[in-house]
């Protein structure tokens, strides 16, 4: 069995197995626990409970007025590697393959070079993601394992995708053996880290939403 | 047969010029990457040397290979068994046949001990002591080892010698294996392929006549020459490919119009042969010019890697099973989860009433 043998089956395999069982472990735990009766009466104009929802998720897209200066280039730099992975992953033709073979679904793909500009780009935030980590005193302070673990396996696709679609240094079976193998460890670490994040942010973010709608507040 | 003319007498016996041979050698150059020096040197060390002896053993395999060589257009077969070797012993094409085939092949490796080239095409039987391919008595592995022994060099044609091609696909059921997994002291080329594109066969053997020497090898034994570049990177369908344009399916708007077929499973990329430049039967086309993706032929175990129609970025192990009991189960964890939480939820209300 060859590296991209290995890759494209076993290793796809227990990682996909990984990502489903830990996404629905920690979604339908967290869905199902008991919530917190809430005794006070709802503020009388607040609305529904889905429209505070919605509203509460669309707030949350910036920061509050007060934090917007300091934190202009979080808010930049999220948008740009988050915009960025979002057209690598879901515009690649190749990646829209993978999606249409496991699920059924597919679209358009984008031509390669628009990929390429992209994942530069996106490469070129994360870098800048993680030298803001280490240079901030606040934010390095902050950060913990699950931060660097985080960043690592959502660069590593990045670099070995570009190098694999580029061609560059090893033979192309090597590339993307190496481009599928840490995809895998990505799907691996998603449930268990702040990846999960992808999931959880309509969560948390609507749930916001409806407490503050609830009790009047304007966000 | 005249082994003791040179390849050189041989020819203008036959009416052909030494311009012809040059013209050979000028493209057997070009073809292989050799410098502009080589043609003339070439052409020299051809003319004076012995038509090289080829022993050309059978095992588990189809004929394919043979019916390639057959096709050959430089030299063409013909050219090759006339002009630059003496094939000795070959089943399919030998005019004799049993005891006196067998003797040809006994007689050939007694008057060239140590000089004559080993070609095998077919993987090897193992299982229950070969019982599945025996030629006069001899089951395969006694042959190869039996002929190996005196040869100069075994090329292997074919990916059934090569890497046990498709007698060694799962289950296996003959135990079938490739001759470097039996023969171990013997310098080995591999021309892999199903079957091998016929210049890729000449002109490997004609290089071993030219120089004497094996050519440059890649690390799974194939002549750099000819196996150097994927076929992705010289295939000219490549632009489609960087443009995001791929066929979806064999009959839509994309195959009418000759996009990439990475989607429908072509493996071009992870593909090392000459398909893309040498082309078949004289360079008119081959599979991709025609319309199907590659199949990796010339790649050990291409049989065993997933459907020939599954692109390669998709998951070769797909299975509905795993992806349904993953999300049950990851569903089950999670409500057991709650389940907990909220039994701790009730002792701690409890508790606290008591």
């Amino acid at each position: 069995m060859t590296l991209l043998d290995f890759a494209r089956g076993p290793a796809l395999s227990v990682a996909l197995a990984v990502f489903l069982v830990g996404v629905m472990w920690r979604l339908f735990s967290l869905v199902l626990l008991p919530k917190a009766p809430d005794n006070s009466p709802a503020k009388a104009d607040s609305g529904s409970a889905i429209g505070q929802g919605f509203r509460g998720f669309w707030r949350h897209m910036w920061p509050a007025d007060p934090y917007l200066k300091s934190s202009v280039f979080a808010l930049v730099n999220g948008y740009a590697f988050h915009i960025g992975l979002a057209i690598v992953v879901f515009g690649f033709a190749q990646h829209i393959q993978f999606i249409r073979d496991v699920f059924g679904i597919s679209w358009p793909g984008l031509p390669t070079g628009v990929i390429t500009l992209a994942s530069v780009i996106t490469l070129a935030s994360l870098l800048g993601a993680l030298v803001r980590r280490l240079t901030s005193p606040v934010l390095k302070l902050i950060s913990t394992g699950n931060d660097y673990i985080t960043w690592l396996v959502t660069v590593l696709p990045v670099i070995t995708g570009l190098m694999t679609v580029n061609h560059l240094w090893f033979r192309y079976e090597t590339l993307l053996a190496l481009h599928i193998l840490s995809f895998a460890l990505m799907l691996i670490w998603f449930p268990f880290g702040k990846l999960m994040h992808a999931f959880l942010v309509f969560l948390t973010r609507s749930r916001t939403g409806v407490v503050y709608g609830r009790r009047g507040v304007k966000i | 047969m005249s082994e003791r003319l040179t390849i050189g007498e041989h020819l203008s016996q036959r009416g052909i010029s030494r311009r012809s041979l040059l013209k050979y050698t000028t493209w057997l150059a070009g073809l292989m990457a050799l410098p502009p020096t080589a043609p003339r040197a070439m052409a020299q060390a051809l003319a004076a040397a012995r038509r090289q002896s080829v022993i050309w053993l059978s095992f588990q395999e189809c004929t394919g290979c043979s019916e390639s060589i057959t096709r050959s257009f430089s030299p063409s077969l013909e050219e090759l068994i006339f002009d630059l070797i003496s094939l000795d012993y070959h089943e399919t094409l030998l005019a004799v046949s049993g005891q006196a085939a067998e003797d040809a092949r006994q007689k050939a490796m007694e008057d060239n001990k140590g000089k004559y080239v080993l070609v095998v095409d077919g993987s090897i039987s193992t299982r229950d002591d070969g019982v599945y391919s025996v030629i006069g008595g001899k089951s395969n592995r006694e042959t190869l080892i039996e002929c190996a022994r005196d040869a100069f060099a075994i090329i292997n044609v074919g990916t059934c010698s090569a890497y046990g091609g498709i007698p060694m696909a799962k289950p296996n059921p003959t135990g079938a294996v490739p001759v470097s997994d039996i023969i171990k002291d013997k310098p080995i080329i591999n021309i892999p392929g199903c079957p091998p594109i016929p210049e890729a066969i000449t002109g490997t053997i004609a290089y071993i006549i030219t120089f004497g020497k094996l050519p440059e090898l890649d690390d799974r034994g194939r002549p750099k020459p000819f196996f150097g570049d994927n076929i992705h990177d010289r295939c000219y369908r490549r632009p489609f490919y960087e443009r995001g344009q791929f066929a979806k399916a064999f009959d839509d708007e994309g195959a009418r119009n000759g996009w990439c077929l990475f989607e429908v499973g072509c493996k071009g990329p992870v593909t090392y042969n000459a398909c893309a430049t040498l082309k078949w039967n004289g360079g008119t086309s081959f599979p991709i010019q025609s319309g199907h993706g590659c199949l990796g032929c010339s790649e050990p175990g291409f049989w065993d890697k997933g459907s020939f129609y599954k692109p390669l970025a998709a998951w070769t192990d797909k299975r509905a099973a795993l992806i349904g009991g993953a999300v049950a189960a990851g569903v089950a964890a999670g409500a057991a989860s709650a389940l907990l939480a909220r039994k701790r939820k009730q002792q701690a209300i409890k508790e606290k009433q008591s």
